[in-house]
């Protein structure tokens, strides 16, 4: 018995001591002899490896699709004057105008989610990662980022409209009457942080764990505080992490619609609250290029699908976009490889 | 990383430790308050229906009707509400996707991880990126334009529209079109995640398995993707969550009707619209004014809240005992 569960230890502790210590090295290239052709393999496995051949050209192909459909009645339906016309009511492709405020709309959602999600993300991420003290709220404050990431954006929508809708929170959008609806760019570009929180705080967090503690010691050595170590070393060099996730953050903001259907109202052009210019706009209602494709899809209110079509292709190449940014800077972040 | 400076607790924090302790604070309370918050508007709704909330009885669309309306009314307001058609819808469209989604996302990963050659292997991993940032009204937006036509006019027969007339009306949008923008939608997410599990797995375990003669293929699923297992959990987990949640394209491409697909009806089943969970509630927020609409509203949502809340909780268990296996998802 005793030999068993000493043989059990020692293999225990054999399979942790060849995996945690040393990063394993990525799969992939074996750099010296071609791999094996599949030709010897079982029936079975050959058509399994053509299965997966199959699925990886499906999903090229798809995509593929998808731009390039999306291209082309882009092109044929996406004009200059669309950029900079207000959207209007009508029945018809030339009555209904183009989609200027919608743009706006997310522009300043965007601003404002990722103006909250930016900061509390990257602090929530420093102090996890650098600091976790104390410890039984670091791992609270964990469950709970990896809860939001998990809840859905609807339900986030609810809650917004409930704690917005509040007399404490009532300034902040629009009211008639003295009757709060809850609904402005303040209370949906809160909400949409929330979205954009988690991943935030995920990538900010990966890129400071990968930041080898002899880069600290060397700050410590030199007779730097953690506070100071943390400003001026870690921060600098996690820079491409936070721009990954910044921009990962910034494409879920821009792509949510249930949020901006709830709390933003969804009507076609900015509707200022009253008040001073900014804040007015600020605390009215508006609609974002997701909603504006939703009430204009077959299955929206205003169905006009040309409208729809080029308002979706704008978005797609915003979230293009957004990917090359993320690629660049995950490219940046490998250069910078501590040794 | 702690172990190196002198360390002081309690009183001795620095003003930046403080700042941050209260930002999480901040979001910890903000999470509490939001279950507080949703699951008290949702109460009323449960206490009145018991669980038959959960149960079937009546055209759920005629009760949400008649509840909306009785909050307009100040009459005493209604609260009956039997929410099995949206509960079954959201389960059924869901668990599908995700089973669909699951087989092909491993097979994908796997090839991308071990089996392709570079060049596709560099084409592969961008577009499994884009296509998991495609916002989801865009999918909408193609699924209502391209794939519920297709459907409607060419899958679906007259003499099929006519056998169910009366009850359902089959146009293309339903059961088919949603599980598959469902599956597109969520297979990437599951990809990433299976992909960087993948990657994980220390070359030599492998290399073990090759020297014994067993070929790429065999070893790879024998040793990489069992190792792997607590990759699979969270990928699974984190790509239910988002079936679960998805509101807009599912409202866009579901049909919209509160009517439970029935099994039973063969092929059919697969055309019969429905409407699930989080659908149900963007199609009515704007009725949010009414009060015992919105309890029903806030219940559904606390459903769907715990839904999630309970699938991180079961993908964390099931990880529980694959730790030892070594490698972290």
């Amino acid at each position: 018995m005793g030999g068993e569960a000493a043989d059990e230890a020692l293999r225990g502790d054999r399979v942790s001591v060849t995996v945690s210590p040393a990063p394993p090295r990525p799969l992939g290239r074996v750099p010296t002899r071609r791999p094996e052709s599949s030709a010897s393999w079982r029936l079975s496995d050959r058509i399994g490896l053509a299965v997966a051949w199959a699925l990886g050209l499906f999903f090229c192909a798809l995509t593929a699709a998808i731009v390039i459909y999306l291209l082309v009645q882009g092109l044929r339906y996406v004009s200059p004057h669309l950029f900079v016309t207000h959207p209007t009511a009508g029945f018809s492709e030339t009555q209904t105008g183009g989609f200027l405020d919608p743009l706006i709309g997310t522009g300043i959602v965007a601003l404002i989610a990722m103006g909250i999600a930016l900061p509390v993300g990257t602090a929530i991420a420093v102090w996890l990662s650098e600091f976790g003290r104390p410890a039984p709220l670091a791992r609270v404050a964990e469950a709970t980022v990896e809860m939001l990431a998990g809840a859905p954006s609807i339900v986030l929508a609810l809650f917004g409209a409930l704690i917005f809708e509040s007399p404490l929170l009532g300034f902040l959008s629009q009211q008639t009457n003295h009757v709060v609806l809850g609904r402005s760019f303040f209370a949906a570009g809160a909400m949409l942080s929330l979205v954009a929180l988690p991943l935030v705080v995920t990538n900010v967090r990966e890129g400071l764990q990968a930041i080898p503690s002899h880069v600290r010691e060397a700050s410590y050595a030199v007779g730097k505080s953690k506070v100071a170590t943390t400003r001026r070393v870690l921060l600098p060099a996690a820079r491409p992490s936070v721009v990954t996730g910044a921009m990962l953050g910034l494409g879920r903001v821009i792509g949510d619609t249930a949020i901006v259907l709830v709390l933003l109202g969804a009507t076609l052009n900015l509707q200022g609250a009253g008040g001073p210019a900014i804040l007015s706009t600020l605390r009215g209602q508006g609609s974002t290029m997701t909603s504006y494709i939703y009430e204009n899809a077959p299955t929206g209110e205003g169905n006009q699908p040309t409208k729809a079509y080029a308002a979706a292709f704008v978005l797609l190449m915003i979230v293009l976009a957004l990917n090359v940014l993320v690629d660049l800077a995950g490219r940046r972040a490998r250069e910078l490889r501590w040794s | 990383m702690d172990e190196y400076i002198p360390t002081e607790r309690g009183a001795g924090w620095s003003q930046d430790q403080r700042a941050e302790l209260w930002l999480v604070c901040i979001v910890v309370g903000l999470l509490i308050a939001m279950l507080v918050f949703v699951l008290h508007a949702a109460w009323p709704s449960f206490s009145h229906n018991g669980l038959g909330w959960f149960g079937t009885g009546g055209r759920v669309d005629g009760q949400i009707q008649a509840i909306f309306t009785s909050g307009d009314l100040k009459s005493t307001p209604l609260y009956v509400f039997h929410a099995w058609p949206l509960i079954w819808s959201t389960a059924l469209i869901t668990g599908v996707a995700v089973v669909i989604a699951f087989g092909s996302s491993l097979f994908v990963a796997v090839f991308i991880v071990e089996f392709a050659p570079d060049w596709l292997r560099g084409v592969l991993e961008p577009v499994v990126r884009l296509l998991a940032s495609v916002p989801s009204v865009i999918y909408g937006l193609l699924g209502v334009l391209i794939l519920v036509p297709l459907i409607g006019n060419h899958l679906i027969t007259q003499q099929e529209k006519a056998s169910v007339n009366p009850t359902v009306q089959l146009s293309g949008y339903g059961l088919l079109a949603a599980i598959l923008v469902l599956t597109i939608m969520v297979a990437p997410i599951m990809i990433a995640v299976f992909v960087n599990g993948l990657r994980a797995v220390p070359r030599n375990w492998i290399e073990g398995s090759l020297a014994l003669g067993i070929n790429r293929w065999r070893t790879f699923w024998m040793v990489a993707v069992r190792t792997a297992r607590p990759a699979l959990v969270a990928g699974t987990v984190l790509a239910t969550a988002r079936a679960l949640g998805e509101s807009v394209m599912l409202s866009m491409l579901s049909g919209g009707v509160g009517f439970a697909p029935n099994p039973a009806d063969g092929l059919i089943f697969l055309f019969e619209p429905s409407r699930g969970l989080a659908s149900t509630i963007l199609f009515n927020t704007d009725e949010l004014s009414s009060p015992p609409m919105q309890h029903t509203l806030y219940a559904i949502a606390a459903v769907l809240l715990f839904s999630a809340v309970m699938l991180s909780f079961a993908g964390w268990a099931a990880k529980q005992p694959m730790k030892r296996y070594g490698v972290i998802a």
